[in-house]
């Protein structure tokens, strides 16, 4: 690891003043920094270490019923915080099945959202990688791409944005809140991450100094409640990045569907909001046949980008299902294994 | 430059002078303090071997720079067994591992054991043992003792309840 020069400010100005420096990176728990450090994929200057200042671990009710997570809240917190998760279930379910219980006690709501792509030839300093060098090519483009984007990517950069957490908060129109030397800003988090292009170094909207100070969900969110899932394909039960995954949250009444949220997470370099999909269900009666049209309209645009064409199918699948569960009802505790797509619904054949 | 960085480590405030920044929470217990119980396996995180309790959380040292931590309580494998004249008793967690096989090598249970303990704090899992593999499931264990550490920890878990009544009792 690079030696780096450590500073630990006293409040969000000093930080960000710190952090204005070429070279310099903000440190929250950095179960995703220190990694890139140790591999040298990040060779900082300076950290600034956030970790410590005051009043960003907090989650606050707001007075217009949405709801204000500081930057620093733990993504455990978050998720075992009963008012959150009962008004919030699929971001709860989000956050549980990613990393592990140590992962979660200690990453962050803001490094969450500034998690690194997983993809290998990023993390491999000896390939090549337009991402962290531009210009120099990639390597994942004819590589072992199995696990890389089928929407939005580049000849620059197929990789994925890694977030679980990301795409429930995308599809519920979450709000990002930016403190950086010019002042206090916010942005939807949908248009937070940026898409690779010709520019795949830059992945967020936030420039040089910039630091997530909390996160927004409105009021309007919590009425999916008792309707929303998010399920996740993985390699293995547990403790493994998406293959793909699904958000899906429906506003029920009068039998048919109101209000429909979907979103997708591992097919794309940001969390990908469905809204062509969610059209088509707005106003429909819920069924498996307006589920399938959803489905293949949120995949409508895909191409594979390697030996990863499996995933449109796998995508389309895991929509269909995450909206057939979503329609059955927000279970009342959370399942064993959150945002398992194996668990059966009653009178649904899991396998059709 | 070096750093004066206070930590309660097993319940002993312990003052370290950090002249590099760069050490991990990890390499300060077995390098700085010589508490080697704790085990470096992947050191990414990947793993779980490295896991101790910092404030009453379970997390992965490897990925906890130590400088960041300074004031923390941090409880590792040497601070869980009851020290006594004669020997002392281990903890209900690993008596439970010994009980039922929960290890082969034995590289990975100190780490199995942190978890399991914080496990059975955190209060979540109850009887199911599909909630315990899930609850566990950041602690790799390469031997496969997984189906002998399920049962150590429900079995740990009846027997810490069944204390917590006596001491109310």
């Amino acid at each position: 690891m690079k030696p780096f020069d450590y500073v630990r400010p006293a409040t969000v100005q000093a930080a960000v003043a710190a952090a204005a420096e070429p070279g310099a990176v903000y440190l929250a728990a950095g179960t995703n920094l220190l990694d890139l450090m140790k591999g040298g994929v990040s060779r900082p200057n300076r950290l600034v270490d956030v970790s410590h200042l005051p009043d960003l671990d907090r989650i606050e009710e707001l007075a217009d019923g949405g709801v204000r997570i500081g930057a620093l809240v733990r993504n455990a917190d978050l998720a075992r915080d009963l008012s959150f998760a009962r008004r919030f279930p699929a971001v709860a379910e989000a956050l549980l099945s990613g990393a592990s219980a140590q992962l979660r006690n200690a990453a962050t709501v803001g490094g969450n959202l500034l998690q690194r792509t997983r993809c290998a030839y990023f993390y491999d300093t000896a390939s090549a990688c337009n991402k962290r060098d531009p210009g120099a090519g990639c390597d994942a483009r004819f590589g072992d791409n199995r696990q890389h984007a089928v929407l939005g990517w580049s000849e620059s950069c197929i990789a994925t944005h890694p977030s679980d957490f990301c795409v429930p908060l995308v599809a519920l129109d979450a709000v990002v809140e930016i403190e950086g030397e010019a002042g206090r800003r916010e942005i939807p988090l949908e248009n937070f991450h940026r898409l690779p292009g010709d520019t795949p170094q830059r992945e967020s909207m936030l420039e040089p100094g910039e630091m997530i100070v909390a996160l927004r969900l409105p009021a309007a969110a919590a009425q999916f409640a008792a309707h929303a899932r998010y399920l996740k394909i993985r390699d293995r039960t547990s403790y493994a990045f998406a293959v793909v995954s699904a958000a899906a949250a429906l506003r029920i009444a009068g039998g048919a569907i109101a209000e429909a949220r979907l979103a997708l997470g591992g097919v794309a370099l940001k969390p990908w909001r469905a809204r062509e999909a969610e059209a088509i269900l707005n106003g429909a009666r819920a069924d498996a046949a307006l589920f399938d049209r959803a489905a293949q309209s949120a995949l409508a645009a895909a191409k594979p980008s390697g030996g990863n064409g499996f995933k449109i199918e796998l995508a389309r699948r895991i929509v269909k299902r995450a909206l057939t569960l979503a329609a059955a009802g927000t279970p009342e505790r959370m399942p064993a294994l959150p945002a398992s797509p194996f668990a059966a619904v009653s009178g649904e054949v899991i396998h059709a | 430059m070096s750093v004066p960085t206070t930590l309660t480590v097993n319940g002993v405030k312990r003052t370290i002078e950090i002249d590099d920044p760069r050490v991990t929470l990890l390499d300060l217990l077995r390098e700085h303090l010589h508490l080697t119980g704790t085990k470096k396996g992947c050191d990414r995180g990947q793993c779980g071997a490295c896991t101790v309790i910092v404030d009453g959380r379970r997390i992965n040292s490897c990925l906890a720079l130590a400088i960041s931590h300074d004031g923390a309580e941090v409880l590792t494998i040497e601070g869980v067994a009851q020290s006594g004249a004669q020997g002392g008793r281990l903890h209900p967690v690993q008596e439970a591992f010994i009980a039922h096989d929960g290890l082969q090598c034995g590289f990975c249970t100190p780490g199995q054991i942190m978890s399991a303990i914080a496990v059975i704090q955190e209060g979540e899992a109850g009887d199911d043992p599909e909630r315990v593999r899930e609850a566990m499931s950041g602690n790799l264990c390469r031997c496969g003792a997984y189906q002998g550490i399920t049962e150590a920890v429900l079995e740990a878990q009846k027997a810490l309840g069944a204390a917590s009544v006596r001491k109310v009792a």
